[in-house]
Formats: structure tokens, sequence, C-alpha cells
């Protein structure tokens, strides 16, 4: 592999809103293994940032530790990112987010920091509600320390030792839902069709949105008795529909015949333009979720796609009812009560 | 027995009854007398029916420590009865609730008995069982109110002022305290030659516990986000910051908030939500006991590595592990000092009163944005949780926090040179720092707890490594410079005492009662770590020293000799470890044993 990326872009290379190109939005160069499944996501969230004109420096990107956790030096990198401990990615977004409002969270974990040493902190940053992105860039496997079986693993599944995984697999999807996650969606790193309608409709939603990625490890777990393998997991998808972005403003450019598609408007005006097909339910039913998950289980089939989505929930900072401005914008005049307050004090202890 | 102001009294009682209220209300009066006093509540890990112990110690001599001995027992505890009536000291006191006999085999011919029936008199009075239990301590106050010959009216004044907002309840009280009073009048006059008069000896000083004040100092110091978990005894240290922020930090116009808790799923993520805030720019803290330090310690070394200010409030219990949570020590120095793996050190704080509580939260929060590094305040469960008369809250409103080195959107702007997180621009060690959203194309870094360059670039480059290490060292040396100094009272004896925190008042009054002994000592009251050039100068200069703490294993001296490299026979130990505040006769014991 090279360690030096290449600068040059085309001169006429498109630019956004913001007259940033995508190169802005860029990160330094991957030291994943080639074919990595992350590297992907990291394209994906490249481009669905750089659509949506947010301006990068804007954004705090945060993680956890392990291969995932990596990745957030390879995308924004005009944006601070905080690269934190194994697992408690959750309290510290979750402390930053407190802070400052105004920025967009986007956080990335692994399986294992999420499924395993991050359980906790992944159900209580949930149920929190925080207004942040949180991808899991799920393999199955740990890689970093060779291949060692994750908590997502399916049970059968065997990576590049074949032994066969024998305990449950976790899905995040499903525990997302059940702990209140107001955006829950499932991609495949290899399918960037689908995940950047998701990635963009997760950066408008206000909340927690959850998008479980399977993004194969192609060193310890892209074997033929994989179920996180490239091709396991190409022939095994089942898409909830086709599904396009629409921001604010833009005119819908495909014009989606009534019967076979549906709009779910988000908080700003954009739209997430479904394209229905035989899994069609009810977005903001948590129990038709729930079973649409179990049903293609069933049929030993992966679900993809947006699998639910209701914006009505409070977020973190609405919930503790927080100030409109950045708690930390506040100056020393605005939070520090001064000398006035202190007779009063002292008196009601004496 | 006679004394006037210089006794102590333990009231013995059930957990969960609503005796502690009454017990405030007594100690509250004596320093409303102008008497100097110290209560503890010794209480149980329990919320109803287990025994409970509270001591008032009244002392014109402003000793505030606690004393061993007790001279009057309200003894309103049948399983504790046996217990408190054979520890009460001889010529003492023994106040029980005499609509039951004592039993047959208590027997002391030499102290007095007083025999009040609290419980006959309830019911007499009242048909409600919540109200007789409640009012049963208000009587026995108002009993003893006559018996110490206290001024009635201090009580009346103190319960005008608790009922403020709840005026139906003032008469009731006040009634209650008189049922005690009248009857102990009636029976008992002249029994008691325990009193307490009316002195003019507090000044202006305050009755507050060290996590109320802490709480309020954080208020003051601009804490916008905490994080927390609970755990005894710190639990108040967050409730009482909650209760200043409602007071102070609502927005008028709006209703809306100026700060933001988060009550966390465990103590790592309290941690990980201050470091988060911190890192982003706002003030924050939490609060925990021994077990959320250990908790905490990965994340510590994170903070302490990547240098994100975290202030971190440790109200010590006893340990190891769940210990006796609901009792003191200063036991958490070792593992606070050095928290976390490979080498990490952290800076501490030992406030010793409830006032330096709130003035070294701000300090605290001063010192971990200034040095961009974890600030641990070391209080602990009497200092917190006991309510101790200190001097006033006060606040300078010129001083202006030190938020330290961070540079904003105009400095960004005006560099030319490239900017380097871990750059030691100043030769202090203190890198300048850039919160998230500052700038649009400056100013941005990975932060990250593995090896980093002084870009913030990711390296396995020892070299590099080890540079990083070693700046981190300086910075550690610009600390020793900027922390609290030791205060030191020195008169050219050979031999010292050195204690903090809350040993701090038994080991003041030991240093007169040894003065009594001929045992003349310098004294110094360390009051953070790294230990600055006095506290070397201080060792070297006495021969014999004593290094007084509230744990078994001698942390306090264990780091003098650690980082002092001081010969470790040259400091002698003087460990209480019992999960009772020290007294200053065990102290005086100690040293005694040495230097006699």
């Amino acid at each position: 592999m090279s360690y030096i990326k290449a600068s040059f872009r085309h001169p006429q290379a498109k630019v956004n809103a913001l007259g940033l190109s995508q190169k802005d939005y860029e990160g330094s160069l991957s030291t994943l293994c080639a074919g990595c499944g992350h590297d992907s996501i990291s394209a994906a969230i490249v481009q669905s940032f750089f659509e949506m004109n947010i301006e990068p420096h804007k954004v705090v990107k945060t993680s956890g530790i392990g291969c995932s956790s990596k990745s957030p030096t390879y995308y924004l990198g005009k944006a601070h990112g905080f690269n934190t401990v194994h697992g408690r990615m959750p309290s510290v977004t979750t402390g930053a987010n407190m802070a400052n409002k105004k920025l967009q969270y986007i956080g990335v974990s692994g399986d294992g920091d999420t499924a395993s040493i991050g359980m906790g902190q992944f159900a209580h940053v949930v149920r929190r509600n925080l207004n942040m992105i949180y991808i899991v860039m799920n393999n199955g496997c740990y890689g970093l320390t060779k291949g060692q079986d994750s908590a997502t693993a399916d049970v059968g599944s065997a990576g590049k030792k074949g032994v066969p995984n024998e305990f449950s697999a976790i899905d995040l999807c499903q525990l997302a839902l059940q702990l209140g996650a107001g955006y829950v969606a499932r991609s495949f790193s290899g399918d960037k069709n689908q995940l950047i309608p998701l990635l963009k409709g997760a950066i408008e939603h206000q909340g927690f949105a959850f998008i479980d990625v399977i993004s194969p490890c192609v060193t310890f777990n892209n074997t033929p008795n994989s179920t996180k393998g490239y091709e396991y997991v190409r022939d095994h998808l089942e898409a909830t529909g086709t599904i396009d972005f629409v921001p604010e403003r833009q005119e819908l450019k495909i014009n989606h015949p009534e019967a076979t598609s549906k709009e779910v408007e988000l908080h700003d005006g954009s739209k997430l333009i479904l394209k229905k097909n035989k899994h069609d339910y009810d977005l903001s039913s948590k129990r038709e979720a729930m079973n649409a998950i179990e049903t293609v289980n069933e049929e030993n089939k992966i679900l993809t796609g947006l699998i639910y989505l209701n914006e009505a929930e409070k977020d973190t900072h609405a919930t503790i009812n927080s100030v409109d401005k950045s708690l930390n914008a506040l100056s020393q005049k605005e939070v520090c009560p001064g000398s006035e307050v202190l007779d009063d004090l002292n008196e009601g202890f004496r | 027995m006679n004394k006037i102001n210089d006794f102590v009294v333990l009231f013995a009682n059930i957990n969960g009854s609503g005796s502690a209220s009454a017990n405030n209300l007594f100690a509250k009066a004596v320093f409303n007398l102008g008497v100097p006093v110290s209560a503890k509540n010794i209480f149980p890990s329990n919320i109803q029916g287990l025994p409970t112990w509270f001591e008032v110690r009244i002392s014109e001599k402003g000793y505030l420590g606690r004393r061993e001995g007790y001279d009057f027992v309200v003894a309103t505890n049948g399983q504790t009865l046996d217990k408190d009536y054979n520890e009460l000291t001889s010529g003492g006191y023994f106040f029980y609730d005499s609509s039951r006999l004592l039993p047959s085999h208590l027997k002391r011919e030499d102290i007095t008995e007083i025999g009040i029936p609290l419980t006959k008199i309830c019911n007499e009075n009242y048909t409600n069982p919540r109200l007789r239990q409640i009012f049963k301590n208000i009587i026995y106050v108002g009993a003893l109110a006559y018996l110490f010959d206290m001024d009635f009216s201090v009580f009346e004044e103190s319960i005008k002022s608790q009922f403020a907002q709840k005026a139906k309840l003032i008469g009731p009280n006040i009634n209650a305290l008189k049922l005690g009073y009248d009857f102990a009048k009636e029976n008992y006059s002249d029994t008691c030659e325990l009193n307490i008069h009316r002195r003019d000896l507090v000044g202006d000083k305050i009755m507050i516990e060290g996590n109320a004040a802490t709480g309020l100092g954080a208020v003051f110091a601009g804490v916008t986000v905490a994080g927390w978990y609970p755990i005894t005894p710190s639990t108040s240290v967050i409730e009482a910051f909650e209760k200043y922020c409602k007071k102070y930090r609502v927005d008028k116009e709006t209703g809306k908030n100026k700060f933001a808790i988060v009550q966390a799923e465990d103590e790592l993520a309290a941690i990980g939500i201050v470091i988060g805030a911190a890192w982003n720019g706002a003030r924050s803290f939490t609060a925990t006991s021994g077990p959320g330090v250990s908790l905490m310690s990965e994340f510590l070394g994170l903070a302490y590595f990547a240098e994100v200010p975290v202030f971190l409030v440790d109200i010590q219990r006893s340990g190891p592990s769940t210990g006796m949570p609901t009792r003191t020590q200063q036991s958490d120095i070792i593992s606070s000092a050095y928290a976390s793996h490979g080498d990490t050190k952290n800076v501490l704080l030992f406030p010793s009163s409830p006032t330096e509580c709130f003035d070294m939260t701000i300090q605290g929060m001063d010192l971990s944005e200034r040095l961009q590094t974890p600030v641990i305040m070391m209080s602990d469960l009497d200092l917190g949780m006991n309510t101790h008369m200190s001097d006033p809250i006060k606040w300078d409103d010129d001083y202006e926090w030190d938020r330290g080195k961070v540079l904003d959107f105009e400095d960004l702007e005006q560099k030319k040179e490239r900017w380097g997180r871990y750059l030691d621009v100043d030769g202090d060690g203190i890198p300048y720092r850039t919160i998230p959203g500052t700038h649009p194309t400056k100013g941005a870094f990975f932060t990250r707890g593995s090896s980093h360059d002084e870009y913030a670039v990711y390296t396995e480059d020892g070299k590099v490594y080890e540079k990083g290490m070693i700046r981190l060292l300086k910075k550690w040396d610009t600390a020793k410079t900027i922390v609290p100094m030791a205060e030191i009272k020195i008169n050219d004896n050979e031999v010292g005492i050195i204690y903090y925190g809350t040993s701090s008042y038994a080991a003041k009054e030991a240093d007169d009662l040894l003065k009594e002994q001929l045992v003349n000592v310098d004294e110094m009251r360390i009051k953070a770590f790294p230990f600055g050039p006095e506290v070397e100068d201080f060792v070297n200069s006495h021969k014999t020293i004593f290094v007084i703490e509230q744990n078994r294993d001698a942390q306090m001296k264990t780091l003098l000799v650690n980082e002092l490299q001081v010969n470790p026979n040259r400091l002698k130990e003087v460990l209480n470890i019992d999960g009772m505040p020290i007294t200053a006769q065990f102290i005086v014991d100690e040293i005694l044993k040495v230097t006699k």
C-alpha cells in the first residue's frame, strides 16, 4: 500500500453549496487492510456530509477502540475527533454533546466495542436519545486481535480459524429499537446506494440515529462459512425498500408512483423516499419493525434499509431543558451567581 | 462532673426515625448560642431500622475534631441500650425513655440516670403514629434545652427559620420542645451539671456540610455539565450542585437551564461525560467515592495522556472494596495520585473545611484547565456529610476563572506557523488546545489515548513517545509551582507533624495537648499533590516527623517517600483506621509513644 495520499483532484471537481469539494471532507489515508468494508463506510460518510453541505469543522467525530474506531481519521479531516477508550465512545459523546448542542456528532464503533465491552454505554446513550449518529461497523469479529468471534457473530458462523460460533448473536438493531432509538437502520458496506441515503437521513434526524453496517473483515471473517463475509451478505440481503434521500427545497426528480413508494418527511422538510416491496410496513411502528426483522431472520436473510423512524421523541437537550445557547459558550457572567447572593447564602447556614 | 461548654453528647437513635434533623436542631442551637460545636452522624448503610448515632461535641476552646468518651448519652434505641449505657463516661448522664423501665442488669453507681417517658408523653399528646415518632425526637431536644440550661429562645428561632415556608409546623414543633422542657424542669431540676451558656465565639462562621459547599463551589466555578453516578458519601455533592443550579442557573425569561446534569449508567460513563464535555470546552465535573475512582481509572489515564481537563471530587470512605461505606477514611490517596495504568500522576487537592471545599472546587477547576490534566479533590465522608463550623463563603467579583491555554478563532486566524496540539511552545510543558467548531480550516486534531507526536498524529516511534512523556513531567514540575502551598507553622522545633484534610481538626488540637506535655512540634498541613518546594523543605528541616492520616498503609507518607526520596525511617506513622474521625488524644498517644 501507499503511504502518501494523492492530493491531485480534477480541476472541475464538483463543489457543494458551501463551495467545498469532496476533498475537503476526506481524511488521511486508511491503514486498514485493502478491501476492508470499513473504508467503504468512511467513503460513504465523506460523500454524505459533502452532499449535505455540512461544514466539516462543525462535526465532531468520536470512536471507541478497534479497527472501526481507527476510521474517524479517514474522513472529515477538518473536524475534531476523539478516539476514546474501548466501549466508552457513547459517554464521551454524551459529554461533548452536552457541552455544545450546535455541532453534528457522529460516533463509530465496532461490534466488539458496542455489543460486548460497550454494551452498557450503548444501551444508555440510546435511551437518553442523544442527538447523534451512531454507526456500528459490524464484521462479527475482533480484527485487531486476530479474528476472535464477537457477540454479533451468528450461531454456526465460522471465520478464518474455522471454528463455528456457538453463542447467540446480539442483534443491535433490535436492541436499539427496544431501547427507544428514533432512527434505526441496517446496511451493508458494499451497498453505497443504500448506505448514503441512510446516512443523510441520519444527519437530518433530531435524536439518536443508529445504523448497523455489516462490514466484512477481509482478513479474518470473509470465509465461505462466515455469515459476515461479502459473498454471504450479498446473497442474503433483504431490503425494507429502496431508499432515496431528497433534501429540503429540492424538487423530486424521480416521480414515484403513489402505489409503489412512500415519502417520509424529516423534521426540517427533507424527505426519505422509500420504494415499497413485500416488506412494506408502518416504519413508525416499533412492533412492526421488530416483526419485520424477525420475519426476515426466519427466512435466513438479513433485513437492511430504514427499519424504524420516529421523530417525535425529545432528544437529551430537550429533556433536560437546556438553554438555546451552547453550554460551552456561556460566559462567567452568565453562570456565576457572584457575590450578591452570598449574604443570603451564608445567612442560610447560620 | 461540672462542665460548661466542654462536653460530648451522644444520641443513640434508630435509622430512618427522623432523629437526624432533631439532633441537628440541637447542634445548631449550640452554635446559635455562640459556642463552637461539631456534629458527627455515625450512620449505618441502611435505609431504616439499624442503629445510628449522632455525636455532638461542644467546645468553648473551638476544638472541632472528634473526641472520645461520652459525657451525656441520649438513649432512644433499645437495640443498643446496653452498649450505650456501658460506654458512658464515669460521672456522666444517661438519658433514656422511661416509658419502660431500664433492664435490671443495667446498673452503674458512677452515673446519673435521667428517665423521661418520651413514648408516654407522645401517646398522650398525639394520635398520628408518624407524629408520635417525629415529635419524640423534638421532645428530647426540648428536655436537653432545660437540662443544659440553654436559652430556649434560640430553639424557637431555629424552628421559625427552619419552617419559614411551612408556617403551620412552627407551633406544633415549639409545643413539642416545651413538652420536653417542662417535664425535665418538673422532674430533673438541678440534676445536670453540664451546661451550655451563651458566648460570643463563633463570629461570622457558618454551619455547612462539605458536600453542600462543594456543589455550591461548582456553581461558582462555572460547571455547566455534570455526569454522575450515585454513591455514598458523594451523592449529596451533585444534589447540592443541582439545588443551587436550580436556584441560580435557570434563565429567567425562558425558564431553560444553564446546566446539564446527566445521571450516568455507572462511574465509567460519569467520567466519560466529564471528559467529553471538558474536551468540548465546557466546565464539567463529577463526584464519586473510592469504588468510583477505581472504575474511572482507565479514563483518568486517557485524560492524563490526551491532556483533557478533568475535575473530579472523591469523597473518601472506608475501603477496600465496599469496605465500610458509611464510615470515613483517607485511603484513596495512592489510588488517586497514580490512578490508571502506565506512568500516570494526577494532581490532588486536600480540603480540610467546607469553606475550603468551596474554594478548592474553584481552584481545582482552574488548575485542571490550566494544566489540562485530571485534578482530584480528596474530601471524605466526615468532611462531606457532616455539618462543620466553617468560615463564611466568599467570592471576589473581580476574580476571573483561569480557562488555560485555549486558542480561539482569532488566535488560529493569526497563526502563521503550524500549530501542534502537543507542542511545548512556552517551555512550561503545557501545550495549547483548541475547541471543536472554532475555525473552519485550522486547529482540528484527533484526540487519542494512543501515542501521538507533537501534532497529535499517531506514532509508534519510541523517541517521539518518550519526548512526549518527558514533557508531561515538565508539566508536572509546573504544577508544583501553581498548586496551593502547604500551610506551615514553624518554631524551630525538631519534631514536625504533617497532616491533611479532616485529620487537621484533631492534629491542631493535638498540638495544644502536646504542649501541655512539654512536647513542642512544628506543623505542616499539606493542601496539594504534587508537593511544592515548601513541603520538601519542611521534611528536610525536621529530625523527626509524624505523618498523621486515616488509613492503614500510611499512604501520604508513601507519597512523600516516593516523590521526595525521603528515608522512610524519618517519617513516623500515626494511623487511625477504624472508620471514625481521628481524635486528638489518639494522635497525642501515638506521638508520645515515640518521643517519651
